[in-house]
């Protein structure tokens, strides 16, 4: 088994592994990487739990493998608060409660900043469609939702 | 006395009767007073019970008061998610 | 701002029902948090397990010794390794641990290998033969209770009949509950209806798989990190099954990502420590998602007949229901909850419910949410919701009419104190949802439901610090927000700011037994602990200041976080805070804490309203939920935020519930849809938003008022739904999931005239 050297940055780090050809982006950064925020809920793509950004693109890291991360760019939940900071998005999902376990919250997070990028002005409905690669059994979406179009407003009128 | 109300699949284990007067002033005593009138009730009981006294659940207290008064009945050991 | 809600509340509170962040949550929201799957020890291994991939079969060999031969392996665990315990509650869990002499399910875990590496363990795994000898199956729970089923197990007899039988058969246990005469009663009804209803089972669903971590010493002693809803309950577990004493084994509970009943028992947790064990290193085992499906606990299916009778005035006379659950390979599928909660939001002058614990080939059942209840509810009020429409009363005015109240004989048995089911029909009756019109092939569903809730074993700990903050440690897992209700708690009592008070889940080393976070019981049994530890710690605070004013510890009272003399006869002394008291802690006598061990009773039962309105496609059998509406007793909610968490994420579980979610059996008796993709757990695309209106009718046995509220939102929406499906498509619908191709299906047959 000889393994796979890849340079890459993850949330603006310069970064170096190695790795076996067919480990996930998703077991190198909680095993190797010991980012651990990234979650695993079923490692088939189904979830959301284990979302990431590679090079801008909002992807479940379980469906992608480690070695293609060489040469670019990924953001994980680490990455979204700056210093003490948190994101708007961040400060939302506190304020409105939209977690309770809070297993999801890093691919939620995740995936509705990607939104927000795109779209700063999204309707319920397209926040609910977007999100709807992402499972969340605790809360039925209502505070989650809700948070999106408040980090939303609250942005736009910055 | 104290009378305590059985659920229904009890009946047989207790002579026929769903409704038994017992001597007992507590959790403990009830229990005990029933398996030694009604052996056949030991299976049941084993695996658990809670017991409902003027409507206020208990499924481990041997020293909870009954009065003469109360109203009493031997349920299934509740369980929750 | 967040969504307030709408609560009507009666005591006045500084802290308590007020909306602070969360204790937990920035660690949750930057991923600083530390789940069950992400912990790591030096030196630690990776495990994973075989399972059978029969439904039924004798294992007649398993020959591991190719895998331990494998570099890399460091240990491998067969039943033979797991010695049947001596406690009789265990001894089912040892066999659905490891399977024994037959593997009873699609699933069953048969063998477990731990290696330096994951590559490593899955080449182990594929190098363990095991022989089976396959046997008949049966996943059906009708089919299991017939005269020529295959028989799981050689020795059941079913309980609870007399004489006991003699011959073996999947039923183990019959219960009975009711009172009246239900024969006398269908007499005197002008309208009965009768109906047969399917639930099919379902999973929790929790997005974090089951994950722990073991580490065993040669010495015997031994740290177990894992997501539980309860870790002392997993310590006494585990001690039990490796016959360790249970103050060797140390247990952590880590974040846990979601249960909802699922992690109130053991599955993996066992097997690592005796790998470990075995290995002389650490051992991390991660449930995959399939295994999640595959082999732990999803609630029962079940077959329910129902029978209510009611005169033209809409009173009813008797009712009964004949209840069937299937909870998996072993006896104790939820049904006598089922028999117990199913007629409980009635009045009742005739009732008999009877159920039947069926034991099939899946894998064992485990709690979910309110166990039992919301499959009986389902059939109950959709037959309540049929009668309403046969004598043209309002569903909810013929609720009203039979609604169990204060001092109503329960449906199980006891007399109802003050109950709140009555106030969530009369809340729903007057709230624009209700009046809101209805447009084509949109039908509207109402439906009640009730659960218990208890208390139970608890036991916590609060410690003043010297600059005047406050550590409380609480014995069980935080499965929704539950530290920041304790912190309210804790600072409502004591008088002192929220943030002063973190509330941390305390290891089982350090504090006594407490029960798993089930039963809705944390924010009522845990809060009843907290606020009698803070309790506890102001009687000394006082005794501090008494001390230092030196007058009796009597005339001193704690008033809105100060201890101040109790009259003029006490003296004029400034009043101290608790920060000035704790700051001289040391020097008058030391460390003030507050603890508080007990059993906590008094929990008060909860009913909840629900209102649904529904659009069923006429062409593709699709159903889209357009509004939602929870209306529910919380007693008194500590956190509205999280009560309201509560009811919508219960609800959210009964539209899947509903709708889509089903575990699919092949002729094979292999699980079909082991994954997220195929078992369609609801998105956001799927839902509206969800209203709540949060009743608050005190419990008198809470000091707070408190009423657990997890699980009863779980209990209507299965019956709401399939009541505003069966008004939308004109059909009655008796079988869930209310999937498309079945509710195509009875469309077109209504069409055809069938």
């Amino acid at each position: 088994m000889s393994q796979i050297p890849v340079t890459t940055t993850i949330n603006g780090d310069a970064t170096e592994f190695l790795c076996e050809a067919d480990e996930t982006l998703l077991d190198v950064l909680r095993d190797r990487l010991e980012l651990s925020g990234t979650k695993e809920g079923c490692g088939t793509g189904d979830c959301g739990a284990c979302s990431v950004m590679l090079d801008g693109r909002l992807v479940c890291s379980c469906l992608v493998l480690g070695a293609e991360a060489e040469g670019r760019e990924v953001e994980t939940i680490e990455g979204m608060a700056e210093g003490d900071t948190l994101h708007p998005l961040q400060k939302k999902f506190l304020e409105h409660a939209a977690l309770q376990c809070g297993v999801c919250t890093p691919g939620f997070l995740i995936a509705a900043k990607a939104l927000l990028e795109t779209n700063l002005d999204p309707t319920e409905t397209e926040v609910r469609y977007w999100l709807a690669g992402n499972l969340c059994r605790c809360t039925g979406y209502d505070k989650i939702v809700r948070a999106v179009l408040d980090t939303a407003a609250e942005m736009r009128s910055a | 006395m104290v009378k305590v109300v059985l659920w229904g699949s009890l009946k047989q284990a207790a002579g026929g009767k769903t409704e038994l007067n017992l001597e007992a002033k507590n959790v403990r005593e009830l229990l005990d007073r029933l398996v030694e009138q009604y052996p056949k009730l030991e299976g049941h009981l084993d695996q658990g019970v809670s017991v409902s006294i003027d409507g206020v659940l208990f499924r481990d207290a041997w020293f909870a008061p009954i009065k003469p008064d109360s109203e009493v009945y031997l349920l299934p050991r509740l369980a929750g998610g | 701002m967040p969504d307030q809600g709408q609560i009507a509340t009666k005591r006045k509170f500084k802290l308590v029902g007020t909306r602070p962040v969360r204790p937990d949550g920035v660690d949750k929201v930057t991923g600083r948090a530390r789940f069950g799957a992400d912990m790591t020890a030096p030196g630690m291994l990776h495990a994973l397990i075989l399972r059978s991939p029969h439904a039924h079969a004798r294992i007649k060999s398993i020959d591991t010794s190719r895998a331990e031969r494998l570099p890399g392996v460091k240990a491998v665990v067969t039943r033979d390794d797991f010695a049947l315990p001596e406690r009789r509650d265990l001894v089912d869990i040892c066999y659905n641990v490891m399977a024994r002499e037959k593997a009873l399910y699609d699933g069953h875990a048969v063998a477990a290998v731990a290696a330096v590496s994951k590559p490593v363990a899955r080449e182990a795994l594929r190098r363990i033969k095991v022989v089976y000898e396959i046997l008949p199956h049966v996943t059906d729970v009708d089919e299991a209770m017939k005269p020529n089923a295959p028989i799981l197990h050689k020795d059941m007899r079913t309980k609870g009949i007399d004489p006991k039988p003699s011959k073996a058969s999947n039923v183990a246990r019959q219960w009975e509950f009711g009172h009246g005469d239900v024969d006398r009663g269908f007499t005197e009804a002008d309208i009965v209806v009768e109906r047969t209803f399917k639930t099919a089972a379902t999973h929790q669903g929790y997005i974090e798989p089951h994950a722990c971590l073991a580490s065993v010493g040669s010495d015997g002693q031994g740290d177990l990190w894992c997501c539980t809803q309860g870790h002392y309950m997993v310590r006494n577990a585990c001690a039990g099954l490796l016959g360790m004493k249970v103050s060797q084994l140390r247990v952590t509970a880590s974040e846990i990502g979601g249960g909802f009943g699922g992690k109130t028992t053991v599955f993996i947790e066992p097997v690592a420590l005796a790998l470990s064990r075995k290995a002389g290193r650490p051992v991390k085992l991660v449930m995959s998602r399939n295994e999640v499906f595959r082999a732990t606990g999803p609630t029962a299916s079940s077959s329910t007949d129902v029978k209510i009778g009611v005169k033209k005035n809409g009173q009813i006379t008797a009712a009964k229901a004949v209840l069937r659950y299937q909870g998996g390979a072993f006896a104790g599928s939820p049904v006598q909850f089922g028999a117990m909660t199913a007629f409980a939001c009635y009045d009742l002058k005739n009732v008999q419910t009877i159920g039947y614990d069926v034991v099939t080939n899946r894998p064992k059942q485990a709690a979910y949410r309110a166990p039992g209840a919301p499959l009986a509810a389902f059939a109950i009020e959709s037959v309540i919701d049929e009668l309403a429409t046969k004598i043209r009363m309002d569903p909810l005015e013929f609720r009203l009419l039979n609604a169990a109240r204060e001092g109503t004989k329960s449906s199980y048995g006891p007399t109802f104190g003050p109950i709140g089911l009555e106030a969530t029909l009369e809340e729903s009756k007057g709230h624009p949802h209700h009046l809101a019109p209805l447009g084509p092939n949109q039908g509207r569903g109402v439906a009640c439901g009730f659960w218990f809730n208890f208390g139970g074993n608890t036991c916590v700990s609060l410690n003043i610090g010297e600059d005047g903050t406050v550590c409380l440690s609480v014995g069980n897992p935080d499965i929704g927000g539950s530290r920041a209700s304790m912190c309210l708690m804790a600072a409502e009592e004591l008088g002192v700011p929220y943030e002063r008070v973190r509330t941390i889940i305390a290891d089982t080393a350090a504090l006594g037994y407490n029960e798993v976070t089930d039963g809705s019981r944390v924010t009522f049994a845990v809060g009843m602990a907290t606020i009698k530890a803070a309790q506890a710690a102001k009687v000394k605070l006082c005794e501090r200041a008494a001390k230092i004013w030196d007058i009796s510890p009597e005339a001193v009272v704690w008033e809105d976080g100060h201890a101040r003399p109790a009259g003029a006869n006490a003296g004029t002394f400034k009043p101290m805070s608790l920060a000035d008291i704790a700051a001289v802690a040391g020097s008058t006598g030391g460390p003030i804490a507050g603890h508080s061990e007990a059993n906590a009773d008094g929990a008060g039962v909860s009913f909840a309203t629900h209102m649904v309105d529904v659009e069923v496609d006429p062409e593709t059998g699709r159903v889209t939920v357009l509004r939602y509406t929870v209306f529910q007793d919380a007693g008194k909610a500590i956190h509205p935020s999280y009560v309201e968490g509560q009811f919508q994420g219960g609800a959210a579980q009964g539209v899947g519930w509903a709708l889509n979610e089903e575990y699919i059996y092949g002729e094979d008796g292999r699980l079909q849809n082991a994954g997220f993709l195929d078992y369609r757990i609801p998105v956001a695309s799927d839902l509206p938003f969800i209203d709540t209106v949060i009743l608050e009718i005190p419990n008198p046995g809470h000091p707070y008022g408190v009423r657990g509220v997890g699980e009863t939102s779980i209990v209507p929406p299965l019956a709401a739904i399939a009541n505003a499906v069966s008004a939308a498509a004109g059909v009655r619908h008796t079988q869930l999931p209310m999937s498309p191709p079945r509710i195509l299906k009875s469309i077109m047959e209504k069409r055809d005239g069938v």
